[in-house]
């Protein structure tokens, strides 16, 4: 039954129909455009999703994306500095991916270059029906990066991948594999100046026994409405490690989409969401465990004030098939202010006998007596917070193994207590 | 240095009245030690004098040097040279003890209108107070507090209380938990505090701690007030006839 007519759709939704037919005839006719054309109408036919959609069920994106800015691609966006020194530095800017030298077993191509071509159109499709992030991006999708990374490379330099912006809409996509036993660290920053529509969506395949961490910082400006996915797949006896910070943007979703058939294969999930202002901040874990010996700790941190609202949603599904899997997951919050939000849905769905999983949450204040021992030694009451604050993100953060990402993060912190503590 | 007047305080939760008229003077350079039975409203007076939000003030006064502290918050208490050694230090996961300690040092030196301490001249402050109070350094590399033995948080305090050099010490049953060897040391730490412009007031249920940290005079709380005071012998007296037999005299 289609209830859906024009008359229905949001300003919104209609600056984004009017998005899509645009692109839409800028394009060549072939596969790649078949699958754009199917997200579009996607949305289109559906509209943007409510809270009667499960998986939206805290971010009623109808409600919340109440403006969609236009195109604009005259501005020319700078890049910003790297987040640890020395870093190769590929920049996405207004959707427009710069020409980068890739170093030694690394091959990079720019996604723009590929997209026409039809190459790599499959991992355009979308999850499902609910699956609006990809969608937009998938209809709207302009340039990124595709990336792969040599089977036994070992890759000393950090790779940097920025989105960036100066208002209007980009839609970015990166397409990464890793080989196997290959050893790389990336970092995905998304970031710009001005009201914008940023979608970012990462697909990353790691072959049997490669390791990769993956830093992403989203720091977009408190006028924009950001719409991340990160999907992985990680095979046999790989490790992924996740570490994502949200520290800013209006509206923000991050998915993460996790799949693991390789056996032995681990993945580590670190959040940090620092909520001000009246920011909507979403974080939705689907993680599939398939094959057996598969362990993964999920361990999320919030620290919400002001008017901010915070979500984590954190789907672990353990196939039949997937024995002795491992999984850990909790999310905690510090909540500053009295209209300061945080939601939580854990959910295990586990269809394997011989497991260990499990999950926890807490929603908290500063406990007024570790202030006022801190304060009785003179440390006045910010500061006294400020550290109450750090220590209660400590556990995330320091274990990052990496002295230069704890340092900048750490400031990262500091800065954003300054200002909103 | 301290005057304390018809003092009333209450919880600020439920109401509830535990200071009830409490008057108490302290001069620099004096030692005054408050002893009471459980439940009096020792350290109810001690978070009182160092600024606890939790309790109310209904009535009364609490003079430093002349001025009421009433209106500042516990940190300004602190800049102001009151200091607290907690009856129960607190455990602060995450916050490391070196951090903190640089934290507070810093803090106090500002308010003092000093420079903040370099890395290298912070420890060696923290060396030596540790060193003269037998505090094995490795303890300070832990979170504040997190798995410290009862001695060791008391110790701890008193590491503290060393570093930041206030002028009125207050220190709640710093004697409880330390063995008979600890307490000569962590004696000897107090008594090397003691100077013509800073005060003490020691809380204790023992004569032990007295013999080591002699007092200048004895105050015997009991409901929320003095009942009744005296110099050193008082606390002998109280050894000998216990709380029914002193306060019975005096009431
Ligand atoms: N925050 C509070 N909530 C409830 N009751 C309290 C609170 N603070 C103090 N009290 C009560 O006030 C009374 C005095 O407590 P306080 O801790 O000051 O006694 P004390 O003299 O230090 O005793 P002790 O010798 O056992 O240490 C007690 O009855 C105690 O239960
Ligand atoms: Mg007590």
């Amino acid at each position: 039954m289609n209830m859906h007519t024009e008359t229905q759709l949001t300003p919104a939704e209609s600056a984004l129909a009017d998005a899509f037919a645009k692109r839409l005839s800028d394009l060549p006719g072939d596969e790649a455009v078949t699958l754009q054309r199917d997200a579009a109408m996607q949305i289109l036919k559906r509209g943007l999703p409510t809270r009667k959609v499960e998986s939206w069920h805290y971010t009623d994106l109808r409600r919340l994306l109440n403006v969609v800015p236009d195109f604009d691609r005259t501005g020319a966006p700078e890049a910003v500095p790297v987040l640890i020194d020395g870093s190769l530095r590929m920049v996405v800017a207004n959707g427009r991916a710069e020409a980068v030298k890739a170093p030694e077993g690394v091959t990079v191509d720019r996604y723009s270059k590929l997209l026409p071509k039809g190459e790599l159109s499959g991992g355009l499709a979308t999850y499902d029906g609910d699956d609006t992030v990809g969608a937009i991006n998938t209809a709207l999708v302009s340039d990124g990066y595709s990336i792969a990374v040599a089977d036994g490379a070992e890759i000393e330099q950090p790779i940097e991948l920025q989105n960036v912006h100066d208002g209007g809409q980009s839609h970015t996509r990166l397409a990464i594999t890793v080989g196997k036993g290959a050893k790389v660290t990336f970092v995905e920053r998304q970031t710009g100046k001005g009201a914008a529509l940023v979608s970012s969506v990462g697909s990353l395949k790691i072959a049997d026994g490669a390791d990769v961490r993956y830093v992403i910082l989203q720091e977009q400006p408190d006028d924009v409405s950001h719409l991340g996915q990160f999907q992985a797949e990680i095979a046999e006896k790989a490790n992924l490690s996740l570490f994502i910070m949200n520290v800013g943007g209006k509206l923000v979703r991050q998915e993460v989409r996790v799949e693991m058939p390789g056996e032995g294969g681990h993945f580590e999930l670190r959040g940090v969401n620092l909520l001000a202002g009246t920011t909507h901040n979403d974080v939705t874990m689907v993680l599939d465990h398939s094959a057996p010996d598969t362990t993964s700790t999920e361990l999320i941190r919030n620290i919400v004030t002001d008017k901010a609202h915070g979500v984590f949603q954190g789907q672990i599904r353990v196939a039949r098939e997937a024995q002795k899997t491992d999984a850990k997951m909790s999310c905690n919050t510090l909540v500053l202010s009295d209209e300061g939000e945080f939601s939580v849905k854990p959910e295990l769905e586990i269809f394997a006998d011989d497991v260990a999983c499990g999950h926890g949450a807490t929603v908290a204040e500063i406990d007024h007596a570790h202030l006022f021992y801190l304060m009785a030694r003179g440390i006045p009451e910010k500061e006294a917070r400020g550290l109450l604050v750090k220590a209660f993100l400590a556990e995330v953060i320091e274990e990052l193994d990496d002295e230069t990402l704890v340092a900048v993060l750490e400031q990262r912190l500091e800065d954003w207590f300054e200002q909103h503590g | 240095m301290l005057e304390i007047k018809n003092l009333h305080a209450r919880i600020a939760e439920d109401g509830t009245e535990i200071i009830r008229g409490l008057d108490l003077t302290v001069k620099a350079g004096e030692v005054a030690a408050i002893m009471g039975p459980n439940g009096s409203g020792k350290s109810t007076l001690s978070y009182i004098l160092a600024g606890r939000e939790d309790y109310e003030v209904t009535e009364g006064d609490i003079l430093y040097n002349g001025e009421s502290i009433l209106d500042l918050d516990p940190a300004e208490r602190a800049a102001k040279g009151v200091f607290l050694a907690f009856q129960y230090p607190m455990e602060i996961p995450g916050v490391a003890t070196m951090e903190f300690l640089k934290v507070a040092l810093n803090s106090l030196r500002k308010a003092r209108g000093q420079d903040p301490l370099k890395i290298p001249e912070f420890m060696k402050l923290v060396k030596d107070a540790a060193g003269s109070l037998e505090m094995n350094l490795d303890m300070l590399k832990r979170p504040l507090n997190v798995g410290f033995s009862g001695g060791e948080k008391k110790r701890a305090e008193i590491l503290q209380m060393k570093l930041l050099e206030p002028k009125l010490c207050v220190l709640d049953e710093t004697d409880s938990g330390l063995d008979i060897d600890a307490l000569k040391v962590v004696a000897d730490g107090v008594n090397a505090l003691r100077a013509p412009d800073r005060a003490m007031v020691v809380i204790t249920h023992y004569q032990r701690l007295l013999e080591y940290i002699v007092p200048d005079s004895v105050h015997i709380l009991s409901a929320g007030k003095v009942v009744k005071s005296g110099d050193k012998s008082l606390a002998l007296e109280l050894e000998q006839n216990g709380y029914a037999g002193v306060i019975g005299k005096a009431a």
